[in-house]
């Protein structure tokens, strides 16, 4: 306990002194996280300086073993870590595919040369990943992919193509699933494998959303050749890596559902926009939709709590992750609408600037539901691994 | 967010003594034969020191706090046990503690920690928890006081010992202790959909001496307040024991019945339902137990959390006994098989110390619209 206290008093002190001001505002967009990787422009001095400070203490991710760079932080200590930071208001330093996604499967299944060679370089952000999981004809029914790779003894030879593949046109290198043997069950005959964006024969092309922004691309392999000790595992036995990857990915979306730090409330939000009548917001039917949305909402921030200290305690459950995903995603969604409810006919403005935000940003949540394994998808993984309803 | 051992042991064995003595089957065999109430589970709950779970130790209790109550009663919601556990041991006893003078404690608590004594609240005259609208009065006479008012639908008012009477006035909301016998107390009974009875209170001029009052004359509200929370937050407990049993004997059914040639668990149409139901099932799990350990932390949070458990396990017990009924087919409609009881009682505690719409309104004001 005692130790546990002053690492909380070192940590607030560390931050007070390192995290630069300007990466205390609240994020006014997605333009203001900062993402890393080789052609990375940082937007100012302040969001360099306070992504090297964190790196170099492996604070991008805290909990990672410090041989690789990562924190080495206990679950107690990761815990303070996050209550100061949001303390102070202190942004995200890393949003990254390799921290959310990649690296704690690397952390599983890869061998320790290659640990070496590509944890370090997520956490101090200097390579950006992406994920090459969907293709034109995989989706929802995602073992069923073919993009083809070949042994040619040194290396593997792959052909075929990807699909809502995020920031592939921004991203240094690419995890990616490949179809290693035809022959077999679907499940059984996919391999996964690393390699970089600039390899000859890659090529990416953004995909304009609804929302008119291109977050996803379609990607290209034309006989792209990716050494042989780039593969993570075993070969045929990338399924395994897949799913384990796919759990930190759905938690990660899950989280979409928190409240966002420093946002007011929906209903104080409603009161401020439409003005209230004895101390009550006034249009009594958003009073009580906002009301249930709250309730959900700080239910689910209480589920994410409770999930990841039963976790550490040892005594959680694999498939949760398909539930704060499916929840955490449905949550966002009604967020979405109710802001734009709130924001009424203002919030129609569909400007490049600033003023669309409300729009695109509830366009964008229509893919919450779909992205990561549909919401459908999660029931049916919950459904049957969990609940163990028959096939 | 996770039990500790201690609370852990204790969830555990009131699971143990309940489904030993109060099986759905006891509850059946009470309403069939008429009884109010059910013989015998009182007094093993008494001798496992439950009605003393949430009394300080200097007045016999456990002193084992709000989330060991609620352990217990969830448990409590599993097998629809019916005993004047929350409405006396936690809720009345929670009121005395918070407003009682050290005499009034000394003489009361024992009494209910050790089950001999039953008490409850009875606050409510609107029947839809409307405390703001309280009309029963109390007029001092000299070092006496006298009261008149009509409560409504006191559940377990029927057998309780001991009444407090919340009267409104000027100053603000007083609390008495009343006792059932007293001269001018009259109480109708009526039998509920769960088969357990409310009671509706009448005080005619009864006239208790000063040292019924509990606490100062219209100093009550920040108890009352109090009571509230522990009384949402624990009924949330109870209703979160009776969807999850409710939902693992409806996945039970959907895994053994039959129709088209296949077990009605492999349709997706019902495996989604499940699955969604499961889910909000998990959430309120954890509503449930931030709203105990804030009551036991006394955080500034407390009010806003007990009335969001109270709000939402509302909401999902409904769906959980609604779909438990329907997955069920028509069986689930007959009086023969269990499910429908999950149902009757869910709809008691649903409404027990304010619905949801009292609960998603209180929570909309606390937090500030």
């Amino acid at each position: 306990m005692e130790h546990l206290e002053q690492f909380r008093q070192d940590t607030r002190e560390w931050l007070e002194a390192n995290c630069p001001e300007d990466m205390r505002q609240p994020m006014r967009s997605d333009e203001d996280q900062c993402w890393g990787g080789r052609n990375w422009v940082f937007t100012s001095e302040g969001q360099k300086l306070w992504l090297e400070r964190m790196a170099d203490k492996g604070w991008t991710a805290p909990r990672w073993p410090s041989e690789y760079g990562g924190g080495g932080l206990s679950g107690e200590e990761a815990k303070i870590l996050g209550e100061e930071m949001s303390r102070i208001g202190a942004r995200r330093p890393l949003s990254s595919f390799g921290l959310d996604m990649l690296g704690p499967a690397l952390l599983l299944y890869a061998t320790e040369e290659q640990k070496q060679q590509y944890i370090p370089n997520i956490i101090n952000g200097k390579i950006r990943w992406c994920q090459g999981y969907s293709e034109p004809n995989a989706g929802s029914d995602l073992a069923s992919l073919r993009t083809k790779a070949e042994d040619m003894g040194d290396h593997y030879l792959i052909n075929g193509s990807k699909v809502w593949t995020s920031y592939a046109d921004k991203a240094d290198w690419i995890f990616c699933l490949v179809r290693t043997n035809f022959d077999c069950p679907k499940h059984e005959g996919i391999s996964f494998l690393l390699f970089d964006m600039a390899s000859e024969g890659v090529s990416t092309k953004p995909i304009k959303l609804i929302s008119g922004t291109s977050p996803f691309c379609e990607t290209f392999f034309d006989n792209v050749k990716v050494p042989t000790g780039q593969l993570v595992g075993t070969l045929n036995k990338g399924w395994e890596i897949a799913k384990y990857l796919l759990t930190h990915e759905r938690t990660m979306i899950g989280g979409f559902g928190l409240a966002g730090g420093g946002m007011k409330g929906m209903g104080q939000m409603a009161a401020a926009k439409r003005g209230t009548r004895d101390g009550r917001l006034r249009d009594a039917s958003l009073r009580t939709e906002a009301s249930s949305f709250e309730i959900d909402e700080m239910a689910f921030g209480l589920t994410i709590e409770r999930i990841t200290d039963e976790t550490k305690a040892g005594q959680g459950t694999g498939a949760s992750s398909s539930i704060l995903k499916m929840y955490g995603t449905e949550l966002n969604k009604l967020r979405q609408e109710l802001y734009m409810a709130i924001g009424s006919t203002d919030a129609l403005n569909f400007d490049t600037d600033s003023k669309g935000a409300l729009v695109r940003n509830w366009l964008r949540s229509k893919a919450n539901s779909i992205e990561g394994g549909t919401t459908e998808v999660q029931l049916n993984i919950i459904a049957k691994r969990i609940l163990g309803l028959p096939a | 967010m996770i039990l500790s051992e201690e609370q852990q042991l204790l969830k555990d064995s009131a699971k143990l003594l309940l489904s030993e003595n109060a099986p759905i089957s006891a509850l059946r065999a009470m309403r069939d034969a008429g009884e109010d109430h059910m013989p015998g589970l009182w007094s093993k709950m008494s001798e496992a020191g439950w009605p003393g779970i949430v009394i300080p130790d200097a007045y016999s209790g456990l002193e084992f706090g709000y989330v060991g109550a609620g352990v217990v009663l969830e448990e409590m919601g599993r097998t629809l046990a019916l005993s004047p556990f929350l409405s006396s041991a936690v809720v009345a006893a929670t009121l005395i503690n918070q407003l009682g003078s050290e005499q009034q404690k000394e003489k009361y608590l024992p009494g209910i920690a050790s089950g001999d004594l039953t008490a409850v609240l009875a606050a409510d005259e609107t029947g839809y928890f409307d405390l703001s609208s309280i009309e029963a009065k109390a007029t001092a006479s000299g070092d006496d006081f006298v009261l008149s008012g009509n409560k409504r639908g006191v559940i377990d008012g029927h057998n309780a010992d001991l009444l407090l009477i919340v009267t409104d006035g000027d100053e603000g909301p007083s609390v008495f202790m009343v006792e059932s016998g007293a001269s001018g107390v009259s109480c109708e009974t009526r039998l509920i959909i769960d088969s357990q009875r409310a009671a509706d209170i009448t005080l005619n001029s009864v006239t208790v001496s000063g040292d019924a009052l509990l606490g100062s004359i219209g100093g009550a509200s920040d108890a009352i307040e109090f009571t509230i929370d522990v009384a949402a937050a624990c009924s949330a407990a109870e209703m979160l024991g009776i969807s999850i049993e409710t939902f693992e004997r409806t996945v039970g059914y959907l895994k053994e019945r039959e129709q088209f040639g296949s077990k009605i668990g492999t349709f997706q149409g019902l495996q989604h339902r499940a699955a969604q139901l499961f889910a909000e099932i998990e959430v309120s799990k954890s509503a449930v137990l931030a709203a105990l350990q804030a009551l036991d932390a006394n955080s500034e949070k407390r009010s806003v959390l007990a009335s969001m458990a109270k709000a939402k396990c509302s909401k999902v017990v409904r769906n959980a006994t609604e779909e438990g009924v329907q997955m069920h087919g028509g069986i689930g409609m007959t009086d023969e098989f269990d499910i429908g009881f999950f149902m009757k009682r869910a709809a008691v505690c649903r409404q027990a110390y304010g619905d949801y719409h009292f609960h998603a309104d209180r929570f909309a004001s606390l937090r500030g619209y």
